[in-house]
């Protein structure tokens, strides 16, 4: 019943056997050991497995390895580059966009794509944009701050002060 | 939780699909963004042998205005729709809807055929389609059929689909002037189905007469509803404030909600009838304007 599927992940090609069965999150997490995307409820509600797939955010969780099949995926080791961290990962980083962490990779993941579609986003754009990312920490404040940060970064304007809250 | 064994293909062309319906029978199911079926296959309340997925089938993706119907192709998903120019400028009904789907990694994967293939009156969809008055084309190694979205729902999980079928498309008649639509429904949270929504279409003349109704209820009804008796009693008359009340009484009427999570049957009569009045008034704000 194995099928064979190449998939790319970070640029990186890899050839793997899987069951039709087996879901993109657990061969990413434990075929190929990048440990960075997360189970935190394994039923399409969290975001905490969110990887994207040929460019777009989805709950890897909810997806087959074979749907992946030829297709591009990035989780959040391929964030950071040579030259430093990516700058959703350093807005997080100076505006306390995360407590215990475990959200976060998902939610950079899922701003990675809302920055894409919109580079000046609002407020409100940013909560409805991570609508699907729980966090159990935060009480997401920081995490607008954060991403409104790497925003204004990616723009290449001044990033604003940062003066995080704590709730 | 992980589906159980099943074997799977993914055909690059419809008739390769027909060809696998054909040789597994029921015991096979069409894949499209999978956010219903996978969830279902996760928590064994689906089981099926073999998956066709019939993404890598080109020709699907469509979101274009045709011989007068505004056609969506059976993979288009949430997310083309709300990206799409043609809708975002046209179809504000659907801006409304897709906004309240899930959220933006589900609406990435869901499509608009799955989202009415799956025959669940909480989807928001159905509803959408029925003020629309869609007909749904459904295709099959001997040809193609059209089905008036009234006659495509049978029952829970039951649709006009049949297992050597695959739904294609969807259409919509493009509305003429003087039309307005809008959807809203009740949510406990982001990413919950729906406690009662209502979707409304109505086109008035010039004199203000309401010349065409459509109302379709979400998740107050074993299948998605048509509130027919609320058209009625707005079609060939001017809409006044007594009308619309009557319009959204008649449809808290001839709902059939369960009690549950999201609310007592009362509650939810109640639900209907304040969205069914406040989307009567949205749409005939946006035919205006
Ligand atoms: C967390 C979460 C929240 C959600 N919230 C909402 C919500 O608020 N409102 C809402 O409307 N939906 C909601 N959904 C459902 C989501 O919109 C689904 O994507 C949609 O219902 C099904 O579309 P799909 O493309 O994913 O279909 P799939 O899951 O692939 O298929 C669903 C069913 O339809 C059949 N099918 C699919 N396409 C075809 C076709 N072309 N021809 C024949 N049969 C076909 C399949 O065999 C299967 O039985 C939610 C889903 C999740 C996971
Ligand atoms: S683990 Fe996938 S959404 Fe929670
Ligand atoms: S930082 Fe702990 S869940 Fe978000």
């Amino acid at each position: 019943m194995k099928k064979q599927i190449t998939i790319s992940v970070n640029g990186e090609k890899h050839t793997l056997e899987v069951e039709p069965r087996e879901l993109l999150v657990h061969v990413i997490r434990e075929k190929l050991r990048l440990t960075g995307t997360h189970i935190g409820c394994d039923t399409t509600s969290c975001g905490a497995c969110t990887v994207l797939l040929n460019g777009k955010s989805i709950k890897s969780c909810t997806v087959l390895a074979i749907q992946a099949d030829g297709k591009e995926v990035s989780t959040v080791e391929g964030l950071a580059t040579a030259e430093g961290l990516h700058p959703l990962q350093e807005g997080f980083k100076e505006n306390h966009g995360l407590h215990c962490g475990f959200c976060t990779p998902g939610m950079l993941m899922r701003a990675v794509e809302l920055l894409e579609h919109n580079d000046n986003p609002t407020e409100e754009e940013i909560r409805w944009g991570i609508a699907g990312n729980l966090c159990r920490c935060t009480g997401y404040n920081n995490i607008v701050k954060a991403i409104q940060y790497a925003s204004a970064k990616m723009r290449g304007e001044e990033t604003p002060s940062t003066e995080p809250e704590f709730v | 939780m992980i589906p159980a064994t099943f074997d799977y293909a993914a055909p690059a062309s419809l008739e390769e699909a027909f060809s696998l319906l054909e040789q597994h029978g029921d015991e096979a199911k069409i894949l499209a963004g999978g956010h219903s079926l996978i969830p279902m296959m996760k928590l064994r309340f689906a089981s099926p042998e073999f998956l066709i997925d019939i993404n890598n089938i080109p020709g699907l993706a469509h979101i274009k205005e045709e011989d007068g119907y505004l056609k969506i192709g059976a993979l288009a998903r949430e997310a083309d729709l709300e990206h799409s120019e043609l809708i975002r400028s046209k179809y504000p009904i659907f801006m409304d809807a897709t906004k309240l789907i899930a959220d933006p990694q589900v609406r990435n994967m869901g499509t608009v055929g799955g989202n009415i293939a799956h025959g669940d009156a909480a989807n928001d969809h159905p509803a959408v389609m029925m003020a629309l008055r869609a007909e749904v084309v459904i295709s099959s190694a001997e040809g193609q059929r059209t089905v008036p979205i009234d006659e495509f729902f049978y029952g829970f999980y039951m649709t006009a689909v049949q297992p050597n079928e695959i739904l294609t498309e969807i259409r919509i008649p493009v509305p003429g002037a003087g039309t307005g639509n809008a959807y809203h429904k009740m949510e406990r949270k982001v990413g919950d189905y729906a406690t009662a929504g209502v979707a409304v279409q109505l086109t008035l003349d010039g004199d203000g007469v309401c010349t065409y109704a459509g109302i379709g209820l979400t998740n107050v009804n074993p299948v998605p509803l048509r509130a027919a008796r609320s058209e009625e009693v707005l079609v060939g008359h001017k809409l006044d404030e007594e009308r619309i009340e009557l319009a959204g009484q008649y449809a808290s009427e001839d709902c059939n909600p369960s009690t549950d999570l999201r609310g007592d049957e009362e509650y939810k009569r109640a639900m209907v009838k304040v969205l069914t009045k406040r989307m009567i008034n949205k749409a005939i704000e946006r035919a205006k304007s």
